[in-house]
């Protein structure tokens, strides 16, 4: 995500907007002198490139200059019943997990249930902000993507969580991100999270927020994970139909690490997941898997980079998607294997099914490999629904659009079933049976 | 009332003719066998009885228990009591076997305004048709047709077939691919389902299957015509003098 565009002037609507929310809420965002420094440089990276465009490699499919129309104001604290009623349109509701609660781009601690996650600490963003801003953004690079700096710039609150060495986290932790109002705001949140030695633990990040409302969210994640440590991170994008969706997903991980990313993504009329994977250890493995859902005109873009940097790595991706009426879907994935990373096996697939004739997808899998010993491989493939499967299922009397039903689920669940946990599988695959059973 | 009527049924694939003026009546209780060289249209006419896509009837018609079956979609006639098991079932690798039998059952049931069949009734129904075919708990537990052999492919068609109840059972070459054993368990299952009310249609290219589904009636179909009809003896004369006769006639 290197941005290699000449520096230029800010112009679009947007930028302009982006510029005055940063001069009207700079004085009031949390951190000390060294904190307002960071954020100055951060907006004027911003300032000198402006929002990614299409000839930025990294954001080739999706361009903000023209798809960001505009920069709603930073948001306040949420009305309490335009809060309530997002909290309680809860798409997993069957899932027992403590919850850490996000609200307008701030940590509540009064709405959050920390319950049975002994050998966790949170604090809130804006207290590490201002007590030890060093524990902040040791994973960013805030040249390397305007939205990373912007997120640098605007961040108003989040989480910072540390798990103990060698903690066996007994239930799931959801980072949940609720967005409320009664005019379009923008959050912007920064989450850093770090696992201890050892440690096995789950989170589900997830995203939701008023219907209907054209909100923006840019969310920034810092994941370490020490040495041996076990962790499975779930997504679940459930955002509004109008909003504008960007997450920075940037994780470290040690050797013999075992993280587990599983997503679901849904809902948001533009939305963009981009992560940087560093696999910094010796043997350690990632297993990254997605479905992401698109109807209507939606856009959805996952972008992601795994780097291989020592010996004896592995990694497995499968990402899906299912994309409807005239929306609009792209995958880029790109696997690095640094020289001395030998015995490195990675493998990448990337699968869409459309759903109509309107509908369209674009993938595109790298593989930079520097090592002579390796295994690497990726694929891709587009394509409609069998049909001859099709065929099979209604000869046995099962109406068209159940069969087709049956066909789309079976695609989808396939890229959740990957990541192995049985109690947020079946939540996440709740997710897809909702989505489908609302489909025409 | 005939179960089934094809009356001179002309069907194109592809701008090619494959069937050239088809006429079958197959009356309630009846087993009819159709026989036939490779390329004769079989296969054609099983798929234009379940509906499939592609092939298009030019002319000619077909009665299904007095409703027009070319009228009504392949789901509507499964749930109307007609049953095509597969020359090649098909391999569904995120579906369930189990979810697909209850999808299929319940779908049935509701379009005949049936309650929707409760998990233990399914469960039971299921269990008892699977012991009598070899099917067991293992292959249920699998994703659909997924990495199953010939003979467990085949198997699970009669499966199926046992728990939707068919008036009309088409069976397109359920031999192929089974070697003696697996044939005789299929025949089983198959001859344990005919019954007054319910015809069949088998159809094979070796004699073979019909040593263990006698049939009442076979039919030879050549190059797109019925060019011959007989009882059961026909079947071994066609295996004495093999298909060259017939295929010259028509």
């Amino acid at each position: 995500m290197t941005m290699t565009a000449e520096p230029r002037t800010l112009r679009t609507k947007a930028e302009e907007a982006l510029a005055a929310v940063f001069a009207q809420s700079r004085a009031a965002l949390p951190g000390g002198e060294a904190v307002r420094a960071r954020r100055n440089a951060a907006f004027s990276f911003f300032e000198q490139f402006g929002l990614p465009h299409r000839r930025v490699e990294a954001w080739k499919y999706t361009d903000l200059r023209t798809l960001m129309r505009a920069a709603p104001p930073l948001a306040g604290p949420a009305p309490a019943a335009l809060l309530a009623a997002v909290a309680e349109a809860d798409p997993i509701a069957g899932l027992d997990r403590a919850q850490i609660v996000i609200a307008n781009g701030v940590y509540e601690a009064e709405l959050s249930d920390l319950a049975g996650i002994e050998g966790v600490s949170v604090e809130s963003l804006a207290h590490v902000l201002a007590t030890a801003p060093e524990r902040v953004g040791r994973l960013v690079d805030d040249a390397s993507d305007t939205m990373v700096a912007l997120n640098t710039a605007l961040m108003q609150g989040g989480v910072v969580v540390t798990v103990a060495a060698g903690a066996r986290v007994a239930r799931p932790i959801e980072i949940v991100h609720l967005t409320a109002g009664a005019a379009p705001v923008s959050a912007y949140a920064r989450s850093v999270v770090t696992v201890g030695e050892d440690a096995a633990v789950r989170f589900l990040e997830s995203h939701r927020g008023t219907a209907d409302l054209a909100y923006q969210v840019n969310a920034l994640f810092e994941l370490s994970i020490g040495e041996g440590a076990r962790v499975t991170w779930a997504r679940l994008q459930a955002e509004s139909e109008a909003a504008q969706h960007v997450t920075t997903f940037l994780a470290r991980i040690g050797a013999r690490v075992e993280l587990h990313h599983v997503a679901v993504n849904s809902g948001a009329a533009l939305s963009r997941w981009q992560g940087m994977l560093d696999l910094a250890g010796k043997g350690a493995h990632i297993g990254f898997s997605g479905a992401t859902m698109l109807s209507g005109t939606e856009h959805g873009d996952t972008t992601l980079v795994m780097n291989h940097a020592e010996p004896g790595q592995s990694s497995r991706e499968l990402y899906k998607a299912a994309v409807d009426g005239r929306a609009t879907g792209a995958f880029q994935g790109k696997i690095v294997v640094a020289q001395g990373a030998q015995k490195t096996d990675a493998r990448m697939m990337a699968k869409a099914l459309l759903l109509s004739d309107d509908a369209e997808f674009a993938s595109k899998p790298e593989l930079e490999i520097f090592a002579d010993d390796v295994q690497c491989g990726h694929g891709a493939t587009a394509g409609e629904i069998s049909d001859t499967e099709l065929f099979y299922l209604m000869s046995r009397g099962i109406p068209r659009a159940e069969a087709e039903r049956l066909l789309i689920e079976a695609f989808l669940d396939d890229a959740i079933d990957v990541a192995e946990d049985e109690a947020i599988g079946i939540a996440l695959k709740g997710v897809v049976s909702a989505w489908l059973a609302q489909r025409r | 009332m005939a179960l089934l009527e094809v009356r001179n049924l002309h069907v194109r694939v592809e701008e090619r003719e494959i069937l050239k003026g088809i006429d079958l009546t197959i009356g309630e209780g009846e087993v009819h066998a159709i026989m036939g060289p490779n390329g004769s249209g079989k296969s054609t006419l099983s798929y234009v009885l379940a509906g499939r896509d592609g092939y298009d009837v030019t002319e000619g018609s077909v009665t299904f228990r007095g409703q027009d079956l070319l009228a009504m979609a392949p789901d509507e006639r499964a749930t109307a009591g007609v049953f095509l098991a597969f020359q090649y079932p098909v391999e569904i690798p995120g579906v369930a076997t189990m979810t697909f039998l209850k999808t299929a059952m319940n779908a049935q049931r509701k379009a005949r305004g049936q309650e929707e069949l409760s998990t233990p009734d399914f469960i039971r129904a299921v269990r008892a048709a699977a012991d009598k075919l070899n099917v067991t708990q293992e292959m249920l537990r699998r994703p659909l047709n997924a990495g199953f052999s010939g003979g467990e492919k085949k198997r699970n068609e009669i499966l199926q077939m046992a728990l939707l109840e068919p008036y009309l059972c088409v069976l397109d070459e359920t031999d192929s691919g089974l070697d003696i054993d697996a044939l005789r368990v299929v025949a089983d299952g198959v001859n344990g389902l005919r019954s007054k009310e319910r015809g069949m249609l088998v159809i094979t290219h070796y004699q073979r299957l019909l040593e263990y589904i006698v049939p009442d009636f076979v039919h030879v179909l050549s190059a797109g015509r019925i060019v011959r009809s007989g009882g059961k003896e026909l079947a071994l004369e066609l295996e004495e003098k093999g298909y060259a006769e017939f295929t010259a006639a028509a």
